[in-house]
């Protein structure tokens, strides 16, 4: 009895994976390397491959004059002197009054000083949002009261800009890196409380039944069957919301906060220098994209059982 | 309250008693629609009894009111001295779709009632690895659910309720999902299980031939609201021979019994599609 289900389940499991690796090599080639490399190397050429293209036709417009290179300068221009760029990632101090300009740190420690900054505003506030936000919407459920006093006001809150509040976070914290975490905790967290209840709702009713069955108590069956039936729709939640961190740290670093990639673009903007914009914009592409592709690792290893279903789609 | 000075007297120590149990969803408010009225029914301890209907008669709703998950809103349900108002370890539930937690492994799921009470580590995977193997998966005991085959996250499930050695087992069209020919595997690795628990066993189908293979009596439902038709008795001697002439004259008779139903309740479908 239990070979032939054995049997007939494993044949399935190799029809699926199969429909999973239809692009890449041919099979020739595929057992050159371990799988897993194998698979890394290909994702990294159709990324390069998506970029190069958009870059391709940048420079196109460029070549043949379309692209005023004063305006939209293209990427052989602002990436190609890195020096000249990261020139204006001053982290404050040099230009202070009493400090040599030659002290303080060399082009390239601004420049990673300041990524490094603006990186921990978002991590921060992102933390800070998805732990205050995750509570709040499980309170919500779990007690009647909770729901009826605040639900009411964060959803009338939820669709207020976070540009409405920047005057705010400055009344309330001045200048410096708290309006900035600020800022993003609060464009951040009534979308994921809306996001968790919602994920709540959802959850499959036999696992709640099976556990009330079971004799678990409503803390009981909160804890081990509904915070972890939600941690995958959560970490979705978490990734699309990291997108929203970077949006927002921006607009936060743009006030005044010391130094930042928001700041930047400032001085950028303050001084009609395109190529500066479009240098920040890449970097903050690449910290986007790399945070992304660092909370999917994250999302694959803590939750080993979310099945992966991108390949059953590609096999449409 | 009134009612229950009228209702037919009951043994205190059978395993399910309804009387005059009724339910009605939404109540009070213009959605309400009744799914059962009436139930009178008697389960002995040990006996295997299946609830056969079309689907939407409410025999479902039944073995959620039987399981302490939803409250009838008329009459009373007992289990073994107790009335029926939440949901009791004695009382082990099986659904028809997977209801593994697909975060825990096979043995963790099986032992999962057993944290709940507070069992210590040890005595927790002993008695899950007996429980799986009574139902033929020891080996599995460290995958997870969805390294497993349908029929196989079935038969965890089970062992899932044995291991919290229930009194009735509750089982809500289990191999509805499952093809024929696995299906008639487990229902023979059911009534082995069976036989072995001494648990009496509520069983909802819709499958006749299932109903046939399976129960020491069948009750017969009307469709919406769901009441009792008639209970069938089956004292086919076991094991039991699909293809003999009292298993075909068993089928026959609740065929015809299930026919009218059926088309009664394609007439109300049709009835409101066409309204609407």
């Amino acid at each position: 009895m239990s070979t032939d289900i054995s049997i007939s389940k494993r044949s399935n499991g190799r029809s699926e994976t199969e429909g999973g690796r239809r692009i890449g090599l041919p099979v020739s080639a595929k057992r050159l390397l371990p799988e897993r490399v194998h698979d890394m190397l290909v994702q990294t050429g159709w990324t390069l491959l998506s970029v190069g293209l958009f870059a391709g036709i940048w420079e196109f417009c460029w070549a043949v004059g379309l692209a005023d290179p004063k305006l939209l300068p293209p990427p052989h221009i602002f990436l190609g002197d890195f020096a000249e760029q990261a020139k204006f990632f001053n982290t404050a101090t040099r230009w202070s009054i009493g400090v040599n300009p030659a002290d303080g740190p060399s082009p390239f420690e601004a420049v990673l000083i300041t990524i490094g900054a603006t990186t921990m505003r978002v991590l921060v506030g992102l933390l800070i949002a998805s732990v205050l936000a995750i509570s709040l919407g499980v309170a919500i459920r779990y007690y009647v009261a909770v729901e009826r006093l605040t639900l009411p006001t964060i959803t009338l809150l939820s669709p207020v800009s976070p540009i409405a509040w920047l005057p705010v976070a400055i009344f309330l914290f001045g200048i410096g890196n708290a309006p900035a975490i600020f800022m993003v905790v609060i464009a951040l967290f009534f979308h994921m409380v809306l996001a968790t209840i919602n994920q709540i709702d959802g959850v499959n009713r036999n696992l709640i039944n099976v556990a009330r069955t079971m004799g678990a108590t409503k803390a009981q069956t909160y804890w081990r069957v509904i915070v972890p039936a939600i941690l995958p729709g959560l970490l979705v939640v978490l990734r699309l919301n990291l997108f929203g961190a970077w949006m927002v740290v921006l607009v936060a670093e743009s006030t005044g906060v010391g130094y930042g990639l928001g700041q930047v673009i400032m001085l950028a903007r303050n001084t009609f220098n395109p190529s500066l914009v479009f240098f920040t914009i890449a970097l903050i592409g690449l910290l986007g994209f790399f945070s992304d592709w660092l909370l999917r690792l994250i999302q694959k290893r803590v939750l080993y059982w979310v099945p992966q279903t991108a390949g059953v789609l590609r096999g449409l | 309250m009134a009612s229950s000075s009228k209702m037919k007297p009951f043994s205190s120590q059978d395993a399910v008693v309804c009387r005059g149990v009724g339910k009605v969803w939404a109540e009070g408010t213009a959605r309400a629609h009744e799914a059962l009225r009436d139930i009178d029914l008697d389960i002995k301890p040990g006996e295997f009894v299946v609830l056969l209907g079309p689907s939407g008669c409410g025999k479902s709703t039944l073995l959620y009111l039987v399981a302490g998950l939803e409250r009838e809103t008329a009459g009373e349900i007992w289990s073994f001295h107790e009335r029926v108002e939440q949901p009791s370890p004695n009382r082990s539930l099986i659904f028809q779709e997977t209801s593994l937690f697909p975060w825990l492994t096979v043995w963790q799921n099986v032992a999962f009632g057993l944290s709940i009470r507070g069992t210590a580590l040890d005595e927790r995977r002993e008695i899950a690895h007996e429980a799986l193997a009574r139902v033929g998966l020891s080996e599995a005991m460290h995958k997870r659910p969805d390294e497993l085959s349908g029929g196989m996250r079935q038969r965890v499930a089970v062992a899932r309720a044995l291991a919290m050695r229930p009194k009735v087992l509750l089982m809500d069209e289990p191999f509805a999902a499952l093809d024929v020919q696995t299906r008639q595997k487990m229902q023979d690795f059911l009534l082995d299980v069976w036989r072995d628990s001494g648990a009496s066993v509520l069983f909802v189908t819709h499958h006749i031939d299932e109903a046939v293979a399976l129960s020491d009596r069948v009750v017969v439902f009307t469709s919406r609201p769901g009441r009792i038709k008639k209970i069938v008795t089956n004292d086919l001697p076991r094991p039991r021979d699909p293809f003999a002439p009292a298993s075909e004259a068993l089928r026959r008779e609740l065929t015809s019994l299930l026919r009218d139903e059926v088309d009664r309740a394609f007439a109300e479908q049709e009835g409101l599609s066409t309204g609407a």
